[in-house]
């Protein structure tokens, strides 16, 4: 996998973050524009593609749903442009009930410890839905690879609560 | 005494020669210029010694002056005195009123571009800047005897978005001046302290200018400096707080309509007001104007009280940097103070209690930016091969599409890492629907209107086919510089639209050429001289840095493609000395350079196995 090889790291849905920051470092000392601000315009724009090409595979390692998505891809599974499938009504009904507890975060008479309670939730439900996905996305199985696309599927609506939370602490702020 | 330079044996001076590049600082209310010599970045002053050019521009129809005589003048002649141009940078003349309230111009439309009706006619904030610029370049150029200028950095608030970038390089371009790279201020200053301390870890720079407030988290790492998460407000800043000084004025004098050069009046005595309470506790203010005379009493108490709203907003950009960077307050190792308006006490104990933290005031914050642009443009023009240092910036604001309903599809969120391209894919609405119309904007907020329209642009020729059936591949593509550019395919059919972001009330390349035109008064055969002398200096750059390479990289071609290559250099070389045309030095140029693609992406592609080779064996 590309991204994994460019960063010279082992392909495993358990990142070495640290090491991907330093050999990122090292790649962009290499390529990034600035580096190449003499050369022809040629070099230039290769120089502006690889940094740009260098940046955007350490925001898809780095992001837990982006970096199975990619993963789940080059195995042959893409799900990164399909519209909603997920089928699973126990699931699809605990996340109903989680919007609405959300709703009412910032009306709460603590919202600061509302806003943390709630924060506690999508963790639990983070580590569940990702607990599984190394070990489905390294088992070279496709009924394992449909089990990690329904997991990825779920973590999405997870990471979308999170950023609906963010968004609510944000307006809090800002008051 | 100057040091004599003495080469290596066997090696020519000529590679390490000097090459002359500027950090330029265009700030709201002063700009500065500076450069590194013998190893060290200084400010450069004008024949009185001054390093800040007020950013104030004086239009007559006999002429143009720029600097404190302009400020002089700016009482008794405010409508055609121009001051903090760099606030109406990329702005509507209604989000100007709306930001500003009552200013002393005379608003206009130049070709569908906002511009000031003045004595020497309609003047454009972008031209108004480049005068700013041109005035400073002029004495970079006379400190060193003439010598020529080869590029500049030039520093933007790192909170401005496209139109305001774009705008501040296309006032570069139309002063003349080489943009070697747009850099945020803060990430400057972190450059002018970084490098001076050599500091690792996590600082915060808190940038309070004329105009312009801007936070960013940098982390320090081995000479790079890695912007984290940058925030701030582009139209709040030193004039805030005159402005606020002007209604209390008006309030305590009961005289709530002025004419523009009582206004001007007012402002002036507000600024000094404030910056005397940085010193004092009570300042009389002495208003006289129109045969009247009034006292106004200022506390720094009463200051203080006027100001707090608008420090606290300042936290709150902060508090949501912080937050962005994925940090807490606790990691920040040091805070450092840029900007004029970071002397106000009020600032500066605000700044301390939010992060727990004595801020660095060590170098003046008036001129640390500029300081750290010429550290970084000594290094972009070639004068330091060795140095470890490199800046990584990120986009200030998200970058999205109207999508239905008046709503902004994100496409890249703000505080990624720059230069980044992204694409997403649309579809039609209607069955048989052959054209799209594309809106580019900019901001954090989900509503078109509460966002920044950057451009419009159609995709036109789609085959009709069913709702849906199309797929519309839209490209973002953000440079080093932050600045934009989109394009747009549909995929079955490989029809395409590409755009230089130009804001619709920026300016286009036809008119900064055209404007570089008629500022070059002289005769067509002096413009013609002109750009072949550019295209002689390009096509030479192109033909050494193919050289370079080669002398290291031939390898990677085979012998066809070398010696193909390398009749095309000889090709350029001759056409070069003998062309009388410029667009014959460009053609070939264009020769070379897709002669040279094959090779360009070669060698990038063998550069980067080559940058981790030595310590990934170890890893895998």
């Amino acid at each position: 996998m590309r991204y994994f090889e460019l960063f010279a790291v082992p392909v495993d849905y358990n990142i070495d973050l640290a090491t991907i920051n330093k050999h990122y470092l090292e790649l962009q000392r290499t390529v990034h524009p600035d580096r190449h601000a003499n050369a022809s315009a040629r070099d230039k724009l290769m120089a502006v593609q690889s940094a740009a090409e260098i940046n955007d595979a350490l925001q898809t390692l780095k992001h837990p749903v982006k970096r199975a998505e990619y993963m789940l891809s080059e195995l042959g599974v893409d799900i990164r442009a399909e519209q909603q499938t997920l089928q699973d009504p126990m699931f699809l009904m605990q996340q109903m009930e989680l919007r609405e507890e959300l709703e009412e975060l910032s009306s709460a008479s603590d919202p600061d410890t509302a806003i943390a309670n709630f924060e506690k939730q999508i963790k639990q439900l983070n580590e569940q839905y990702s607990a599984q996905l190394a070990e489905q996305l390294a088992s070279n199985n496709e009924q394992q690879y449909q089990l990690a696309a329904d997991n990825i599927r779920k973590l999405k609506f997870v990471y979308k609560l999170r950023d609906e939370l963010e968004r609510i602490e944000d307006s809090l702020f800002d008051d | 005494m100057a040091l004599l330079q003495i080469a290596e044996p066997g090696q020519s001076a000529a590679p390490h020669e000097h090459k002359l590049a500027v950090g330029i600082d265009l700030g709201t209310t002063n700009s500065l210029v500076a450069t590194v010599q013998s190893g060290e970045a200084r400010t450069l002053t004008d024949e009185l010694g001054a390093a800040m050019l007020p950013s104030v521009v004086r239009y007559q129809a006999g002429g143009i002056t720029v600097g404190a005589d302009a400020v002089q003048a700016a009482t008794q002649d405010p409508a055609n005195t121009l001051i903090s141009v760099k606030r109406f940078l990329g702005k509507t003349q209604a989000e100007i009123e709306q930001s500003y309230g009552q200013l002393p111009y005379d608003f206009c439309e130049d070709n569908g571009t906002l511009a000031i009706q003045t004595e020497a006619g309609k003047i454009s904030p972008v031209k108004a800047s480049s005068h700013i610029l041109g005035a400073l370049k002029a004495r970079a150029e006379k400190s060193f005897g003439n010598q020529e200028i080869l590029g500049a950095v030039i520093t933007v608030p790192a909170y401005f978005d496209d139109a305001q970038r774009q705008s501040t390089k296309d006032a570069a371009e139309l002063a003349g001046i080489n943009v070697l790279r747009l850099l945020n201020e803060p990430t400057a200053a972190a450059v002018a302290y970084g490098l001076d301390s050599g500091q690792e870890g996590i600082i915060a720079v808190y940038d309070l200018g004329g105009g312009t407030f801007d936070i960013s988290i940098l982390r320090l790492h081995q000479g790079v400096f890695e912007v984290m998460a940058t925030g701030g407000d582009s139209s709040l800043g030193g004039d805030d707080f005159d402005s606020l000084l002007v209604d209390y004025f008006k309030q305590q004098t009961g005289v709530s309509v002025l004419s523009p050069s009582v206004l001007r009046l007012f402002i002036n005595k507000a600024k000094a007001c404030k910056e005397a309470l940085s010193q004092y506790a009570k300042v009389n203010v002495v208003l006289e104007f129109d045969e009247q005379k009034y006292t106004v009493e200022v506390t720094r108490e009463k200051f203080d009280e006027l100001a707090i709203p608008l420090v606290k907003k300042t936290l709150r950009s902060c508090r949501r940097a912080v937050k962005d960077a994925g940090i807490e307050n606790e990691e920040v190792l040091q805070v450092i103070m840029v900007g004029g308006s970071t002397r106000m006490p009020l600032v500066r104990s605000q700044v301390q209690s939010f992060f727990d933290k004595e801020p660095l005031t060590s170098i003046d914050p008036d001129r640390v930016v500029a300081l750290g642009a010429a550290l970084q443009a000594d290094v972009l023009i070639g004068n330091k091969p060795d140095s470890d240092m490199l800046l990584l910036d990120v986009l200030p604001l998200s970058l999205g599409l109207e999508t239905m309903g008046g709503l902004v599809e994100k496409i890249i969120p703000r505080n990624t890492t720059i230069p980044v391209a992204r694409a997403q894919e649309f579809t039609t609405f209607k069955d048989g629907q052959t054209a799209m119309s594309l809106h580019v904007l900019q901001g954090e907020r989900e509503l078109v209107d509460d966002c920044r329209s950057l451009a419009k642009f159609s995709l036109k020729g789609i085959p009709p086919m069913a709702a849906g059936a199309a797929h519309i591949r839209v490209t973002f593509k953000v440079d080093a510089d932050g600045l934009l550019s989109v394009s747009a395919m549909e995929k079955s059919t490989g029809v395409q639209a590409d755009i230089q972001v130009k804001p619709s009330f920026g300016l286009s390349d036809d008119q900064v050429a055209s404007m570089l035109k008629e500022s070059m008064s002289n005769a067509k055969d002096d413009m013609q001289a002109r750009m072949l002398k550019e295209q002689q200096v390009e096509a030479l750059r192109v033909i050494e840095a193919l050289e370079a390479s080669l002398a290291v990289d031939a390898n990677l071609l085979d012998e066809v493609q070398l010696a193909n290559l390398k009749a095309e250099i000889a090709e350029l070389a001759k056409v070069r000395e003998t062309a009388q045309q410029p667009s014959d030095i460009k053609a070939a140029i264009e020769k070379v350079d897709n002669a040279s693609s094959e090779f360009a992406s070669r060698r990038m592609d063998a550069s980067i196995k080559k940058a981790l080779t030595g310590q990934s064996v170890d890893n895998i």
